[in-house]
């Protein structure tokens, strides 16, 4: 069961909120101090490219965040509802004539340059960004 | 924490003064500036980071449009950074290799290519 679940609108200004709560939650779950920006910055990205993914689409259903304290790990799944999520993964296009596509594809080029255990999956029903960290053995409360 | 922006010019450039995080909700208006700055004849700007908390794909793609605006008219996109955290952001997207990064605005304002 996930420790923390956040389902926000699918709006730009909701996407901080995501942020703090990522990392507030990983501090506690003992993820490295140093590692807590880039918690904080791949959650932001997974959680803009699924904004984006809504709002162009026209979805109306909110982005969901789950995060999940286990044994050795802190992870993260954000998940979106859009349809087109597989062929946007899929098909790229990298000259950066359109802004807003170039920002997708360099979201997921951040999250994958960020974090070294993820994975990004994708089906009809929409997608869904996995990501994990380890945490430190010891609790952070004394 | 919204995003700030002041510009002042220094010799023929243009200083735009960043604070506070530029995510997708604030990058809007960070590309209004640059746009408006453009449009306004400045094709020479530096984008001085150093009072920014947070940077995500959102900027960079705001920073990348500002570049493309500015090569139109043969113009320079500098920026100013030392943060650590941040230039990580440049260095694992390739940008690094796309814009000229300095340590302080005056050493931006003095380059040349």
């Amino acid at each position: 069961m996930a420790t923390v679940e956040l389902r926000f609108s699918a709006l730009p200004e909701h996407v901080r909120t995501a942020r703090l709560v990522a990392a507030a939650v990983a501090r506690r779950a003992g993820v490295d101090e140093a590692v807590l920006d880039e918690v904080r910055l791949a959650v932001g990205e997974a959680c803009t490219r699924a904004v984006g993914l809504h709002l162009s689409n026209g979805v109306e259903a909110p982005v969901r965040v789950t995060l999940t304290e286990e044994e050795k790990k802190f992870s993260i799944e954000v998940g979106d509802e859009s349809p087109t999520s597989a062929a946007l993964v899929s098909g790229s296009h990298p000259e950066m004539d359109d802004e807003a596509e170039g920002e997708d594809e360099m979201g997921l080029a951040v999250i994958s340059g960020l974090v070294d255990d993820v994975e990004v999956t994708s089906s009809e029903s929409g997608g869904v960004i996995r990501m994990s960290w380890p945490t430190s053995p010891q609790p952070l409360v004394s | 924490m919204d995003l700030s922006l002041s510009t002042r010019t220094v010799d023929d450039r243009t200083v735009v003064e960043v604070g506070g995080e530029i995510d997708v909700y604030t990058a809007p208006k960070l590309r209004e500036q640059l746009v408006e700055l453009v449009n306004d004849g400045n094709y020479h700007l530096v984008v001085d980071m150093e009072g920014v908390d947070f940077l995500d794909s959102t900027g960079l793609g705001v920073l990348v449009g500002g570049l493309k605006r500015v090569r139109a008219h043969e113009g320079s996109l500098r920026l100013v950074c030392n943060q650590e955290r941040i230039l990580k952001i440049f260095r694992i997207t390739g940008l690094t290799k796309v814009f000229p990064i300095h340590t302080s605005v005056e050493d931006a304002v003095a380059a040349t290519d």
